[in-house]
């Protein structure tokens, strides 16, 4: 191994840069911050429970802060759901069932279209808040997470009168209460994720939000009213794991749907063993985005970049693991380094931004950690030397050479802007190293080979491959996991498969 | 006269019948009680070279084409056919069932593999799908094979519900780890010496003989087994095997099946319940 020409800087061991950032101010490119005006942003001091319709206080008596990790100022006060709110939410959710099970599929389907309409028409709005609520650049849930949200209903409303064709000869049934546990990185996508098929399939639901992002969900719930959507048929109820765990355990419930880590998936998992409850789980992931020396390079540096810095790398499916062909190695990462010196890293509010803010605290400790553990175990540390703002939660955008199989940057899903470089010889060996781990969510390809992309995509044991592209989604498009990166699919005439029974 | 030349019972591993590595044997009774056999009384270190078999079977029958693993499976069936009579016998002689009643099993058992072969080249066109996304990218998504599936075959009947867990889940490429019917096990040991005999690769299905309560823990926790499919298990050791999957986020599924010979105890569902779904992005354009 080469000598390791780190320097530590706050605490960190960091590789020097050598080539020259473009830089700005020079008469070439100016650069002058776009801020998002946030002042037509309603936002209520407090939000409740939305059960049965309406927002209600929690019986539990307890509320807690979401703060903007970019500004670590307190947004609103939420409730935080206990045992007793679980169990209201789900008896409005079983006795919205009796009537919304009933009604006919165009009609439900009519409902969820408005659904859609209406994240459309609140676009700018929704997109604000989940960019002051999670952290995320505004670039991103303004042209990513909010249409793809509205995309999703406006998908699956269509189903709502169309089930016997997805199936058939079979017969379809709803299933009952979905209890639907959804995470911090894409709040609103992915409560449109778990709602939109639930719904048109004639489901109806009680919806847990993250905790450090609840409040695009009650946005949400405006809207579920203003669509006049049947009280009791979406409730949702904020709060930390134990409400989770309540929700989970609730006899009342038919169907459990968690998207979150794999440690937590297989508890429920264990939890939900013997009982009648449906589950579906997606899950970690810990993806090798594969380049061969044949694929075209800058495109390929273009997808490794969203691939793992897209979203601060808060992405179950991110590229995370780096297999470059050995022959290309220093030619890749020398486009690459340059590349990640262009990004923007800062303001999540500022339209320029391409890094925004780490999600919460607690999040950054555990990037920091594994990030360090890199560095321990010898891999070599590379970051552009950025500016980060003084408060909020902030990581520069970072990669690790010299990395090996067995380090824990290599195989932990570390959830943050943090790429581990390795190198392969030949397909069989990129193969070998990209299934080498539990996890089998996603992987990428590149290469200009047509034949050895499907030779390389059909031998990857993901459930989501992409070939000379990555992290791409759509409503249409089943998404979900191979081994522990969980099971059944969401998209797709496939996702329908989790909310009805086929009999 | 002449002196019976008796049977050696042996399981099924890679290909190969083996007694168990534990040296432990059960005797094996007819329906009045009459001693049979001696079966392998399965252990937790069969169970764990049976996975690595099957593991190792796994990918280069998955990558057989359609078309030869359903003329395979066929094959299986033409040699189940050959040996019909011998079947029933068994069957009639280890159950109690009636003759005709046992004959109708037989028949059952070589209709149903005969079900699955004609599936091998069909599934995948019905469970795959081209999605249309609003954006320039050829998108699709096809099933593939889970991987090592571990199969806890039903205690009746013996062939026909032993047969109508294994082949759906081998007709798309999983390989599998058996454990076959406690109180009845001949007819599934019996069942070893068609498929050495009709071309399925060894390694693909291995059929291991012994008391569930001892070896489905074990084959339940396994780290390099994909999916767990359990028929007709006692609710106690049932819920215990499915929190026990959870060590690696098995896919479960659990099968109480009133009546194997109906029609609703065949067709896509079970091969639905032990594939991934895969989709695919590439870019289009110039």
């Amino acid at each position: 191994m080469a000598p390791n020409p780190m320097k530590f800087v706050d605490g960190v061991a960091r590789v020097k840069a050598e080539r020259p950032a473009l830089e700005f101010g020079t008469g070439v490119f100016e650069y002058a911050p776009a801020p998002e005006a946030t002042d037509h942003v309603r936002l209520e001091p407090r939000y409740g429970l939305f059960v049965d319709g309406g927002f209600v206080a929690p019986k539990s008596e307890r509320w807690f802060d979401t703060v903007n990790p970019a500004t670590e100022e307190k947004l609103a006060e939420v409730a935080d759901a206990g045992e007793a709110d679980v169990d209201a939410a789900v008896k409005a959710a079983r006795a919205a069932f009796r009537t919304w099970s009933k009604l006919a599929g165009a009609e439900r389907g009519k409902y969820v279209y408005r659904i859609a309409r209406l994240i459309q028409e609140k676009a700018r709005e929704l997109a604000i808040v989940e960019t002051m609520d999670g952290g995320k650049p505004i670039k991103e849930a303004r042209d990513v997470d909010v249409p793809l949200a509205a995309a999703h209903f406006f998908y699956h409303a269509g189903w709502a009168d169309k089930l016997p064709w997805a199936f058939p000869g079979r017969s379809v049934a709803p299933l009952g209460v979905c209890g639907q546990i959804i995470p911090w990185n894409f709040p609103l996508l992915m409560a449109a994720w778990k709602l939109a098929p639930a719904l048109a399939a004639g489901n109806t639901v009680v919806l847990k939000p993250a905790e450090t992002t609840p409040l695009t969900a009650m946005k949400l719930a405006e809207i579920l009213r203003e669509a006049e959507l049947p009280p009791g048929v979406v409730n949702i109820v904020t709060g930390a794991g134990e409400t989770g765990a309540h929700l989970v355990n609730h006899p009342g419930v038919a169907k459990i749907a968690f998207t979150g880590s794999t440690e937590v998936g297989k508890l429920i998992q264990r939890a939900l063993a013997g009982t009648e409850k449906r589950l579906t789980l997606e899950l970690g992931g810990k993806a090798a985005n594969i380049v061969f020396a044949d694929a075209a390079l800058d495109q390929a540096v273009e997808g490794i970049v969203n691939g793992i810095y897209f979203n601060q790398g808060h992405v179950c499916c991110a590229g995370s693991r780096l297999l470059v062909e050995e022959s290309i190695e220093e030619d890749l990462l020398a486009r690459l380094d340059w590349r990640i010196r262009q990004l923007r890293v800062g303001d999540p509010l500022d339209k320029n931004t391409d890094v925004g803010a780490i999600n919460s605290r607690a999040q950054l400790e555990k990037i920091r950690e594994l990030t360090r553990c890199g560095v321990e175990e010898g891999a070599h540390l590379h970051q552009p030397e950025c500016a980060l703002p003084a408060r909020g939660f902030f990581f520069p955008p970072t990669y690790f050479t010299h990395v090996a199989q067995s380090h824990r940057i290599a195989r932990e899903e570390i959830f943050g802007p943090v790429l581990a470089v390795m190198s392969f010889r030949t397909p069989d060996e990129a193969v070998e190293k990209a299934n080498n781990l539990a996890y089998g969510l996603s992987a990428g390809v590149w290469t200009d080979k047509g034949a050895k992309i499907f030779a390389m995509t059909k031998r990857l044991r993901a459930g989501v491959v992409w070939a000379n592209t990555f992290n791409k989604f759509d409503p249409t498009s089943p998404f979900g996991g191979y081994k522990e990166s969980g099971f059944g699919r969401e998209g797709g005439v496939h996702g329908l498969e989790a909310y009805v029974e086929v009999s | 006269m002449s002196l019976d030349v008796r049977k050696t019972y042996k399981m099924y591993l890679g290909g190969e019948f083996v007694r168990s590595e534990s040296g432990r044997y059960d005797p094996a009774a007819d329906a009045q009680g009459n001693h049979l056999a001696n079966v392998c009384r399965g252990s937790r270190k069969d169970v764990r070279d049976a996975v690595t078999k099957a593991r190792a079977a796994q990918e280069k029958w998955a990558g057989l084409t359609a078309y030869l693993r359903g003329q395979i499976l066929y094959r299986m069936a033409e040699m189940l056919e050959g040996r019909a009579a011998a079947f029933a016998e068994l069957l009639h002689a280890t159950s109690g069932a009636t003759p005709a009643a046992a004959k109708k099993e037989a028949r059952a058992a070589i209709d149903r593999i005969v079900h699955y072969a004609g599936w091998s080249d069909k599934y995948g066109a019905l469970l795959s799908s081209v999605n249309p996304v609003a954006s320039s990218y050829f998108d699709f998504s096809l099933p593939e094979p889970t991987g090592v599936v571990g199969i806890v075959a039903p205690e009746e009947p013996a062939l026909l519900g032993l047969v109508s867990h294994v082949l759906p889940v081998i007709v798309s490429g999983n390989s599998c780890v058996v454990l076959l019917s406690e109180k009845d096990p001949l007819p599934g040991l019996e069942w070893a010496e068609v498929l050495a005999t009709s071309d399925l690769p060894g390694g693909v299905v291995n059929l291991l003989s012994g008391h569930k309560s001892e070896m489905l823990p074990h084959l339940a926790r396994h780290m390099d087994v994909n999916a767990l499919s359990l028929a007709g298990v006692a609710k106690t050791l049932e819920t215990e095997s499915l929190k026990d999957a959870a060590v690696n986020v098995k896919r479960t599924r659990t099968w109480h099946l009133p009546d194997y010979f109906a029609a609703t105890a065949q067709g896509l569902d079970p091969i639905r319940a032990f594939v991934e779904i895969k989709t695919t992005w590439h870019p289009v354009g110039w």
